[in-house]
């Protein structure tokens, strides 16, 4: 074992101080900038803010690739879907002709919109890939509202950070941040290869984030939430998934 | 008193000051025990080298995770079980929802392989970039791994691979250096490999690829992106194999000594001699 010379020692020194400094700067930048995720905490944890915090300021406008109608999927795979439960089957007798997505949260102007009035919005469509964490994909033409076109009409507080999604299923809830949420390709869809969104693809109503992992895309929605926190929600890690191991930020 | 500084012209192997004001010659004497000073893998590259063993074995682990979520694989753009798969592999999966000819499901793991997958890739991605700037920096690649200019002939190349049919046992020398199948074997995996692994990956991203389409669309799609992904990390988990099966043939406790404690277990002064 040599000894340690001082040059060293103190070269050192001062490259562990720079370090810890640079962290300490980088970890307040990101709070602000908003680049940290809400399950950053434990041992994954800096693994997913790296993640997290490179895609957000490498694809903030960013859209995700569309492909030609000769693209689409013959015969796309619906997953498994929890069964519905009666509520679910007391709307869909009726042709959902009662379903209603709530808006609440830092809104101006909370709303309860029936599927005709999310049609009375401009209408927008998409043939984008649906990627599951599993690793199969299909491609699908969706059409619905733009997440915008509502988050614009019910006043958006500049508070906003996050915007939370509920299924009618309660042990399934999302969130997704303000890049995402404002994002012209997160659309509330209800129409699917020209037809309506059948029940096995997440009819009525499908939350559609196609820059993320299909488990953010979020099944027969009733309502939004806009917050700055989510710290509030579930366990406060953002959404469902993280409660069972999964990680909130789906972009990979 | 001002020291006049010698000219080292004495013969190896002599300790022995020239006189007493001189230096004393800086070589160890021929035919001495190990030297356990002679250096042999900078402090760098042995720190990169291990944290990238850990990060690979995460990686590995949680990778053979996720696939057994669904051991199906496609070419072009999508794939599903309603699709023809390329190949499958013979295993049980983690989803009912995946046809294996197995009567039973394996339980969900991809929670956590997921989250272990992107922080060890993460690992070995800044590893990587540490190694390599240093490595342009000191010379490493230069001197260490790109073969001599003598090396690079086909005879050089066969000598080399006829002595390992004979199973002849490694030079002296290459404790210190490698020789020329070696050096083309580690510059394949950290020149093509690895950026290969990488790529594929993050063309598995939805987000990275909203940024750069041509991250995927170069590979041929989603699906042949983690076809390919798949095999690279299947040529990768090969090169571990044979790396370690030669460890264990060259000597495992010189070589591992060597990457541990960064010094070779023979003097260099006995190969200087030979050669």
């Amino acid at each position: 074992m040599r000894p340690i010379s001082r040059r060293k020692l103190l070269t050192t020194g001062l490259a562990a101080t720079a370090g810890l400094a640079g962290v300490t700067v980088a970890t307040r930048l990101a709070e602000r900038y908003g680049l940290i995720p809400p399950d950053h905490g434990g041992i994954y944890g800096p693994g997913e803010t790296l993640t997290y915090a490179a895609q957000r300021l490498l694809t903030t406008h960013s859209l995700a690739r569309e492909f030609s109608r000769s693209m689409i999927s013959k015969s796309p795979f619906a997953n498994e879907t929890p069964p519905p439960n009666d509520a679910f089957k007391h709307l869909q007798a009726s042709g959902f002709s009662d379903w209603r997505l709530s808006v609440d949260g830092m809104v101006a102007r909370p709303a309860s919109l029936s599927l005709p009035d999310l049609k009375s919005f401009p209408v927008h469509s998409q043939i984008t890939e649906v990627t599951c964490e599993e690793g199969w994909s299909y491609i699908a033409e969706w059409i619905g509202t733009p997440l915008i076109e509502v988050l614009n009409a019910v006043g958006l507080s500049p508070q906003a950070r996050y915007v939370a999604y509920f299924s009618i299923d309660k042990d399934w809830w999302e969130s997704i941040d303000m890049a995402d949420a404002l994002h012209p390709q997160t659309f509330l869809t209800w129409g699917m290869n020209d037809g309506d969104l059948p029940v096995s693809f997440g009819g009525p109503l499908r939350m559609r984030v196609p820059r993320q992992l299909g488990y953010k895309s979020l099944k027969y929605v009733t309502r939004l939430t806009v917050t700055d926190t989510m710290k509030r929600f579930g366990k406060g890690l953002g959404s469902a998934e993280p409660e069972s191991g999964y990680a909130w930020y789906a972009g990979i | 008193m001002r020291q006049e500084p010698c000219l080292i012209s004495i013969p190896s192997g002599s300790a022995t000051p020239v006189n007493d004001v001189c230096y004393p010659a800086p070589v160890a004497a021929a035919g001495s025990l190990p030297n356990p000073e002679t250096p042999r893998h900078a402090a760098v590259v042995r720190v990169t080298h291990w944290i990238t063993v850990i990060s690979f074995f995460a990686l590995l682990i949680s990778g053979a995770e996720i696939v057994v979520s669904h051991p199906r694989f496609y070419w072009g753009e999508v794939g599903n079980v309603m699709t023809r798969p390329l190949f499958t592999l013979p295993i049980p999966s983690s989803r009912d929802t995946v046809p294996t000819g197995y009567g039973y499901v394996l339980p969900d793991q991809n929670g956590w392989s997921r989250y272990l997958h992107f922080q060890a890739a993460w690992a070995v991605v800044l590893t990587g970039l540490v190694y390599g700037i240093s490595s342009l920096w000191s010379g490493h690649f230069r001197e260490s791994l790109f073969p001599a200019p003598a090396d690079r002939t086909w005879r050089a190349f066969w000598e080399v691979i006829a002595k390992y049919l004979r199973r002849a046992p490694p030079d002296e020398a290459e404790a210190y250096s490698y020789n020329v199948i070696q050096r083309i074997a580690y510059l394949v995996v950290i020149f093509v490999l690895f950026p290969l692994v990488i790529w594929t990956g993050l063309a598995l991203s939805p987000a990275f690829d909203s940024a750069v389409p041509a991250a995927v669309t170069a590979l041929g799609g989603r699906q042949s992106a983690r076809t390919l992904h798949f095999f690279v990390s299947g040529a990768l988990l090969l090169f571990l194999v044979v790396h370690v099966a030669m460890v264990v043939l060259a000597g495992f406790r010189s070589r591992m000594r060597a990457m541990i404690t960064g010094r070779a277990s023979v003097p260099r002064e006995r190969i200087l001699e030979r050669t």
